[in-house]
């Protein structure tokens, strides 16, 4: 035994009331500020009879999300929308994940300051999401429709197995963008960069297309990493910018974009530029260099004769 | 899926834990509550010079057997229950003690090795042969506080915001194929270097066996343990850079190796053959704290989360964000760290943010190189 010390006594100081756990997030219903923008408006007037004669916005409601856990914060977007509200701004968000999940509304805008957490927008069937900042990873996972705008860079995993919409981010993106998107006759998803993209790019890539600008980076060196398109077959990625074979996985060829697909490219690019305030002109001069698919069905006799 | 924060002042200044268990607590869903923890670099400086032992107990006898054995082979000079506080939705806590001691300088002697290694085979000692006894941390002005809750829990339950450290890492655990328990909560720490761990060391197995031949012991049921051995090993013993050790624990990829020039193909080449057992195989990210500083690194291919942020001559690193966000309100850079390429910051000297580079085959239309092994020995050389 040491010393005289006590054994007796539990090492467990008395419950002090005074200190509180130091908390993260909080649990209760968020701060809203709902402005009527028209307030001679009897009742909440719907997208549709908004766009009449009679133009009665709908009313804009101002969220506090200062360490509000995302299931108060989801909640409340729920409610607003139930309540016709159409555009929505999200203050103060730092880390709260699924923000804007399974949202449908294609008439509604959510506009978040700060940093949304992981999957921002998955399973997005409509709106359109606005962010003002950076986001984290899995931005669009499974997004079906509408519009993610990110005004600084995003993570790994954006657009993990996206089948639809469009997801734009100005800024740089982690490893494993575009990972196993797909597309469906009329619904092909759309991914831009306007940074570069580390390794992985459209790794599984089954559909969609994607285009990466390198126009509007915060990183020296090459604006695509290793294994580009690595497991690939379906879609296509438009990188402006020098690719070298050795870059890519061997499911992929690479070829100079024609001027037909260039067309085809052109108001793309130019409504990303506009949407971050980018010059199209940078944007779209260069080379860009297509990267697609060299067979539709690689793994098409993988199990057939084991 | 876990959690992590390091966090690290250049300058030296401490801070208080507070901010690190908020930044934390805002990847509560990383977790679930089945671990947490914190370690602070720099907490004791009323005791330089004296090996803090942070101990968790299950039973009565294992306290007094491992009193025993310290009382037998060190000086002591302080020991005392950790100052804890009943916190919500912490139970079946364990007790938890701290000792402030030196090796009784006559048993040292007699024993022919270095202090540090007499009190490596302490650990191991109380480890193995103590039942219910196991040593959260060993090293001088430091300190390591885990156990099974959510992080703002553990972080309540030890009052973190007590301690001042110059580096603090952090952890959330959810652990997918290994035991939930209070010795295995991370970080997990040998001597000055505490460790914490997001994801999933699939050679374990090897890495285990490969350590033991050395002395350590992995007891802890969680494959994180053996990685902050390896560090021990390769730097204090071995003499390694923290740049050396990362690339001998996540080295280049055979292809790139094959791509090199001669001399860093001829040194990336042995330092993977002398290390084969030692390299770390599977998805991970890894944020190590010293006394010196912290370093953070991930697997080769990027399988889980880091991102990175200097303010001044504060630099953090973390799973998400959010918590840079916390910790450095107004960062100078925010960046995401390449795969295997690690992040080091040393107190006293000015960190470098890296303007990573991505590396280039051989033969690409712009040129250039991938990463020599001069980048092993040169900050500068990183930035390209």
């Amino acid at each position: 035994m040491i010393g005289n010390l006590s054994h007796d006594k539990m090492n467990m100081a008395e419950a002090d009331p005074a200190t509180r756990p130091i908390e993260g997030y909080v649990h209760r219903a968020p701060t809203v500020t709902v402005s009527r923008r028209d307030t001679t408006a009897a009742t909440i007037t719907t997208a549709a009879s908004s766009a009449t004669a009679t133009p009665a916005a709908p009313p804009a409601a101002i969220v506090d999300a200062d360490h509000i856990y995302y299931r108060e914060l989801n909640a409340a977007i729920a409610g607003l929308v139930a309540d016709g509200v159409r555009d929505i701004t999200l203050r103060r968000v730092n880390g709260q994940r699924y923000l804007g999940n399974g949202l449908t509304s294609p008439d509604l805008r959510l506009r978040i300051e700060g940093v949304p957490g992981q999957d921002l927008g998955m399973f997005l069937g409509g709106a359109a999401i606005e962010v003002y900042g950076n986001a984290q990873d899995g931005v669009g996972n499974t997004m079906e429709a509408g519009h993610i705008h990110v005004h600084g860079s995003a993570g790994d995993v954006v657009g993990y197995g996206m089948r639809g919409g469009e997801v734009f981010i100005r800024g740089d993106v982690g490893y494993r963008v575009g990972i196993h998107m797909k597309q469906y006759q009329s619904r092909v998803p759309t991914i831009i960069i306007g940074g570069k993209a580390r390794d992985f790019f459209g790794e599984y890539m089954a559909g969609g297309r994607m285009i990466l600008l390198d126009v509007a980076s915060q990183l020296s060196g090459d604006a695509l990493g290793m294994y580009v398109g690595t497991g690939m077959h379906g879609g296509e990625i438009y990188a402006r910018c020098p690719v070298n074979p050795a870059q890519c996985g061997r499911e992929v060829g690479l070829t100079p974009a024609t001027d037909d697909q260039m067309a085809e490219l052109t108001p793309l690019i130019s409504r990303f530029c506009t949407v971050f305030g980018l010059d199209a002109d940078r944007a779209l001069a260069g080379q860009f260099t297509r990267i697609a698919p060299v067979s539709s069905r690689p793994y098409g006799n993988l199990y057939v004769n084991l | 899926m876990c959690g992590l924060i390091g966090f690290s002042d250049t300058a030296g200044t401490r801070h208080s834990g507070e901010a690190v268990v908020r930044a934390m607590a805002l990847q509560h869903d990383r977790g679930n509550g089945l671990g947490a923890g914190y370690a602070g670099h720099g907490i004791y400086p009323e005791f330089p010079d004296h090996y803090a032992f942070h101990l968790i107990y299950e039973t009565r006898e294992a306290l007094e057997a491992t009193e025993a054995f310290i009382d037998h082979y060190y000086d002591l000079e302080r020991a005392e229950a950790l100052p804890t506080r009943r916190t919500t939705g912490i139970t079946d806590a364990p007790l938890l003690w701290r000792y402030f001691a030196k090796p009784e300088s006559k048993k040292l002697r007699d024993s022919g090795i270095s202090d540090d290694d007499y009190v490596v085979n302490a650990v191991m000692h109380i480890n193995t042969s103590i039942e219910g006894a196991t040593v959260a941390s060993s090293g001088k002005n430091m300190g390591v506080f885990k156990g099974v809750g959510f992080p703002e829990e553990i972080g309540h339950f030890y009052r973190i915001e007590d301690y001042e450290a110059h580096t603090w890492i952090a952890h959330n655990r959810f652990p997918t194929n290994s035991l939930a328990w209070w010795g295995g909560a991370h970080p997990f720490s040998l001597l000055n270097y505490s460790l914490v761990h997001n994801g999933e060391i699939s050679s374990y197995g090897i890495n285990k066996r490969y350590i033991r031949q050395f002395g350590y012991i992995c007891t802890m049921f969680t494959d994180t343990e053996v990685a902050a051995y390896l560090f021990d090993l390769l730097i204090r013993r071995h003499g390694l850079t923290a740049e050396q050790a990362c690339k001998a624990l996540a080295p280049p990829l055979w292809s790139q190796i094959d791509r090199m020039d001669d001399k860093a193909r001829h040194d990336y080449t042995l330092l993977r053959e002398i290390y084969a057992s030692a390299m770390l195989n599977g998805p991970f990210a890894i944020v190590l704290g010293t006394d010196e500083g912290m370093v953070a690194f991930n697997d080769r291919v990027k399988l889980r989360p880091l991102v990175a942020a200097v303010e001044g001559t504060q630099v953090a690193v973390a799973s998400e964000e959010s918590s840079l966000r916390e910790l450095l309100p107004a960062p100078d850079f925010l960046w995401a760290p390449k795969a295997g390429e690690p992040v080091i910051v040393r107190r006293g000297q000015a960190f470098q943010p890296p303007v990573v580079s991505t590396s280039k085959p051989a033969g690409s239309p712009v040129g250039g190189a991938v990463a020599s092994m001069d980048v092993l020995t040169s900050e500068s050389e990183v930035s390209a």
